[in-house]
């Protein structure tokens, strides 16, 4: 009788690349919930419209690239992508803010360099980035969180969320307000107790900032989940967050009111742990070798620090990523690790004369 | 109760768990199998080069009787593992990934399993190294962990490099694998008297190490129990794949990595299976050669799974079927491990030397895997590689068949062990690009020895011709040297003759002389000579005439074209140019120098023609006038030459030699002018020039001389 030739190894282990689509999505789940709680329906609306979004582009240019479609969706690297730059949006951006934030990501910064692999830039950075560029003032108008929401006001129900998404109802200033980096930028005049006083914001929070500190929590949550089931190592987050802390020690300064903000701040506020976690963690747009991946999450932590206190962004990551992106292929080819037998680690980019 | 003592041991990079999958085997004890019918002894089961049959179909052969010689010092025999009669000497699939065919010994059994004769020794320390590595050798013993390599040659140490460490490999870290499990259970004193022997042959190395995987705690008993007091470490080491890999172990037991590219006996170290140390142990001691060993027999699709002692060429078929194989649950046949081992083509091919394991998974045991996925660069291949390599990039640039780019990644420190290939949450085929790439770079660099052989055969070749060329032109010249000292010599005597009387005497006995007086007097037979002047004229002349037409003809934008042939004709006329110089140093230059003269001035104007008609195309036809006009005035002086060479001929000598005399003196002058005109130019003609001055300059005097001659 014929068996089935096939090249060793013959056994592999249970665990596919969906599989750890899958578990980023679940690993999202808390920093979602979190969201949800502080700023409403927004959230949800701007997930499922991106997943919608996202599904449709991967679709429409697997079908024009003549591949199997469901295949390929099944990966869950499209909806991965997704939901990061949805949770990384403002609740109530208007539809057609993340429509285009989620087209840019799957078409252009996925799919034109080919796809699942190929792309050297991270997808969901690449939308953020188009859209911060593109329409600054959509993109920075960040809801109230609730427990700070005046007498009256409560978050607006599932219907008014619709409405203000597909209609931009202009109810949309009565929820808006600034975000901890955002107010930390704009108070640059008072010390950073002063700040701390003056707005609610940081007055009634514990660390970070009302809410924020609490999703960046979460984000953490679900990025130790990740690191237990193994689905990255731990060289790129705790060397982002390392050296982002290492940067806000260093020039905290006590608190003047040059001060680029404290430890927590940094640490708990914006998109870092959504940065550490969800973001340098992808490992297609990242370094390859552990000695790499500490080269660059800690080129990402320095850069989200230098932005956020001397650059013109409120927050950060989504540049810092991408500037460590370009620079990834660079870190690989300084960063090959000793193979077993070789004195000293080799550069890849040696030439062989002989 | 003896003092357990713990021997470190090292980490190694990397590595995997996959599940052990080692207790189906070693619930039944050891089992023996009944003979099979037909035997195949493939002439190849060891790393080097095949063995040499030493039987003919039809000869009867008894069990441990060698059937196949070495040949030379990479090779081992083969011996007959039972008793029966060979019935072929045939190509048979082999058991290898290819499914490829070799030559293989076909023994029919007879059911008897009758000896030959064996030698057994007391006491091996009384012999020296080299006939304990013979008789080992000669027992066809290589190793049996699974590479093959013939184990007297790795025994076989070098006096400049000496052994220090020996390590017996009871790792066992593959999946499903049991059988070196077995032996070290069963045959512990085996183990311990093959670890002796071994390090007697090394030279009583200073450690001597048996490592084991913590998975068998009852092997690791049992061989510690065996061992004794005996100056024998055992190792134990937490389990983990590939700790058996030779380079993987040595960093377990001693922390020290094998440098790339070179065998642990750079560093003193030499690694034996425990298996091939329980056979050369037997070897040495009774004599035995190798026609048995233990194989695991495993896997769902099987009613028994257990470790069998099966001689060496019986049929995975027959092994199968005596242990319930069930061919519908099954679909695939893997000889050795799941991690390393291949994919057997079929059933019919036997077992070999090298055959450690045989497992018939059933499919949901063994799934095929899923079609592969785009790398997302996870770099849990990373994680899991032993050597430290980078999987996903060698992956990367074995894709693009970037070469240079794998070496730089040391695509050659991969050990295949197939870990990268397991973590893959893409189940992309890793190792399958690594092993092609492999071999197509080896391919490559083949090819590169062949061409640069190839190169330098051609660079010799050239070298070669041009010396012979040199040497040519050396001869050329001599002789070109004897022929004017020749003539040198002859106008010497001629000079002799005319003042004495036997002149004539003098210049028949110089054969030389005479050659070129004959010569002489050919080249001024006047007919001969016309009819060659003429012919060379006619020649040139059509060829002028027909570059003239076409060049009239030629319109602007076929000016390049046009100035391509008429480099080429220029060309042809420099040829002729020469030709006719050198002839008109012969005795009867006026025509041939008024024909060069000519054809100088032709070709001068179509020169001109030709630079003015690439400084402006658009007077090509004002320069149809001019050129006809030339032509004109070309023949007529042809004509006139050959009128003159006409009257020369009718000429006495004397006159012949004044006219000539004074044609010269003026042709002197107006090459005497020419030149200093083409050397106020700069022309690149004036080497020529000057030459065909020189010349010109020599045969006045040359004139003068025969003038004055023939006057006195």
């Amino acid at each position: 009788m014929a068996f089935i030739r096939a090249s060793s190894p013959h056994a592999h282990i249970a665990n596919t690349t969906g599989d750890v689509m899958r578990w980023v999505l679940l690993a999202t789940l808390p920093g979602f919930i979190v969201l949800s709680h502080f700023f409403g329906w927004g959230t949800l609306i701007n997930v499922v419209l991106a997943c919608l979004c996202a599904l449709a582009s991967e679709a429409l240019v697997l079908a024009l690239r003549k591949r199997p479609i469901i295949v390929y969706l099944k990966d869950g690297s499209a909806l991965v992508t997704a939901i990061l730059l949805a949770l990384a949006l403002p609740p109530y951006a208007p539809w057609w803010l993340v429509i285009i934030g989620t087209a840019s990501a799957i078409i252009l910064a996925k799919q034109l360099y080919g796809g699942l692999g190929y792309n050297p830039f991270n997808p969901a950075m690449v939308g953020y980035v188009i859209l911060l560029i593109s329409f600054p003032v959509e993109m920075t108008s960040w809801s109230i969180p609730q427990t700070l929401l005046s007498g009256g006001q409560s978050l607006p129900s599932l219907a008014s969320a619709l409405q203000l998404v597909f209609t931009g109802a202009d109810t949309v200033d009565a929820y808006s307000g600034a975000t901890p980096l955002d107010l930390f930028k704009t108070e640059q005049g008072l010390l950073v107790e002063q700040v701390y006083q003056r707005h609610a914001l940081f007055s009634d929070a514990i660390l970070a900032g009302v809410g924020w500190e609490w999703v960046n929590a979460a984000f953490l949550l679900g990025g130790l989940y990740l690191l237990y089931k193994r689905a990255f190592t731990w060289h790129g987050p705790v060397a982002m967050l390392a050296a982002l802390a290492l940067m806000s020690l260093l020039f905290y300064d006590g608190g003047s009111s040059n001060s680029g903000g404290t430890l927590w701040l940094h640490l708990f506020s914006g998109g870092t742990m959504l940065g550490a976690f969800f973001i340098i963690t992808d490992p297609v747009s990242g370094a390859t070798s552990n000695r790499g991946r500490i080269i660059f999450g800690a080129g990402v932590g320095i850069l989200v620090y230098v932005i956020r206190v001397w650059g013109n962004y409120p927050d950060a990551v989504a540049f810092a990523v991408l500037l460590m992106n370009f620079a990834a292929p660079f870190i690989d080819y300084y960063t090959v690790p000793r193979t077993y037998g070789h004195k000293k680690s080799e550069r890849a980019t040696r030439s062989h004369d002989s | 109760m003896k003092q357990e003592q713990m021997i470190k041991v090292w980490d190694i990079t990397g590595g995997i768990h996959p599940p052990e999958n080692k207790d189906q085997s070693m619930g039944l004890p050891l089992a023996e199998l009944s003979i099979p019918e037909e035997l195949v002894f493939p002439l190849s089961q060891h790393i080097g080069a095949p063995a040499r049959p030493v039987v003919a179909v039809g000869d009867a052969v008894l069990a441990g009787e060698k059937i196949a010689e070495a040949v030379g010092a990479m090779s081992v025999p083969v011996h007959a593992s039972t008793s029966g009669t060979i019935s072929a000497i045939e190509e048979r699939t082999l058991p290898h990934a290819s499914g490829m065919s070799g030559l293989c010994i076909v023994l029919a059994s007879d059911g008897q399993h009758r000896f030959a004769e064996q030698t057994a020794c007391a006491d091996y320390r009384q012999l020296d190294v080299n006939t304990l590595l013979e008789k080992i050798r000669n027992a066809g013993i290589a190793g049996l962990g699974g590479a093959g390599f013939p184990t007297s040659l790795k025994l076989h140490t070098q006096q400049d490099s000496p052994i220090d460490t020996l390590i017996l490999n009871g790792t066992e870290c593959e999946p499903y694998i049991t059988a070196d499990h077995r032996l070290m259970l069963d045959f512990a004193q085996d183990v311990v008297a093959g670890t002796e022997l071994l390090g007697f042959i090394l030279g009583e190395p200073k450690r001597v190490v048996i490592g084991i995987e913590d998975n068998k705690p009852d092997a690791i008993a049992a061989i510690k129990h065996a061992v004794g007091d005996k100056a024998i470490e055992v190792a134990v080491f937490p389990t983990k794949y590939p700790s058996g890999g030779e380079k993987q172990l040595i960093q377990i037991i001693t922390g020290q990595e094998v440098p790339s590219g070179k065998i642990p006996a750079a560093l003193g170290i030499v690694m034996q299976n425990v298996g091939t140390a329980v056979a050369a142990y037997r070897a040495v001691r009774f004599g035995e050669a190798l026609t048995y060993r233990i194989t695991t027999v495993v896997g769902e699709a099987l009613d028994t799974q257990r470790n069998i002692k099966v001689l060496l060429g019986t049929p995975v078929a027959h092994l199968l079927n005596e242990n319930g194989f069930d061919s519908s649950q099954s679909s695939k046949l893997i000889m050795g491990g799941p991690m390393m081992g291949f994919a057997l083509p079929s059933a019919d091919v036997p077992v070999v030397k090298t055959t450690n394991c045989i497992i018939a998974p059933s499919v949901e045991e063994m799934p095929p895997a899923p079609p592969a996925q785009a790398c997302i660069r996870c770099g849990l291949c990373a994680e899991a590689c032993p050597a430290s390599l980078l999987p996903q990039q060698l992956y990367w640039y074995a894709k693009a068949e970037e070469y240079e780019r794998l070496q730089n990644y040391n695509l050659f420190d991969c050990i295949e062990c197939g870990a990268c290939s397991y973590v893959c949450p893409s189940t992309i085929p890793l190792v399958q690009y690594y092993r092609s790439a492999k071999g197509a770079i080896r391919q490559q660099e083949q090819e590169k020895v062949k061409s640069d052989h190839a190169r330098q055969r051609f660079e010799f070749r050239k070298l070669r011709m041009e010396r012979a060329e040199q040497e040519k032109e050396a001869k050329r010249l001599a002789r070109k040297q004897a022929a004017e000292q020749a003539k040198q010599i002859a106008a010497e005597r001629k000079a002799a003759a005319s003042t004495q009387a036997d002149a004539p005497d003098t210049v028949k006995d110089d054969p030389v002389a005479a050659a070129l007086a004959r010569v002489k007097a050919k080249e001024q037979d006047p007919a001969a000579q016309k009819a060659k002047l003429e012919r060379a004229l006619d020649s040139a002349t059509s060829r002028v005439e027909k570059l003239q037409q076409r060049f009239v003809a030629a319109e602007a934008d076929q000016k390049e074209k046009f100035e391509a042939q008429l480099k080429q004709a220029q060309l042809r006329l420099d040829d002729a140019k020469t030709k006719l110089q050198d002839f008109s140093t012969a005795s009867q230059p006026n025509e041939v120098n008024l024909e060069t003269n000519l054809k100088n001035n032709l070709e001068n104007s179509l020169e001109t023609k030709a630079k003015d008609s690439t400084a402006s195309p658009e007077q090509t036809q004002s320069l149809k006038p001019a050129a006809a006009e030339t032509m004109d005035a070309a023949t007529a002086a042809i004509e006139r030459a050959k009128a003159k060479t006409q009257s020369m001929a009718e000429m006495s000598p004397e006159e012949k030699l004044k006219a000539q005399l004074t044609a010269l003196e003026t042709r002197v002058q107006k090459a005497k002018e020419k030149l200093q005109k083409a050397e106020a130019d700069g022309s690149e003609h004036v080497e020529a020039l000057r030459t065909g001055l020189e010349k010109m300059t020599a045969k006045l005097v040359n004139t003068q001389e025969q003038l004055e001659q023939l006057s006195q």
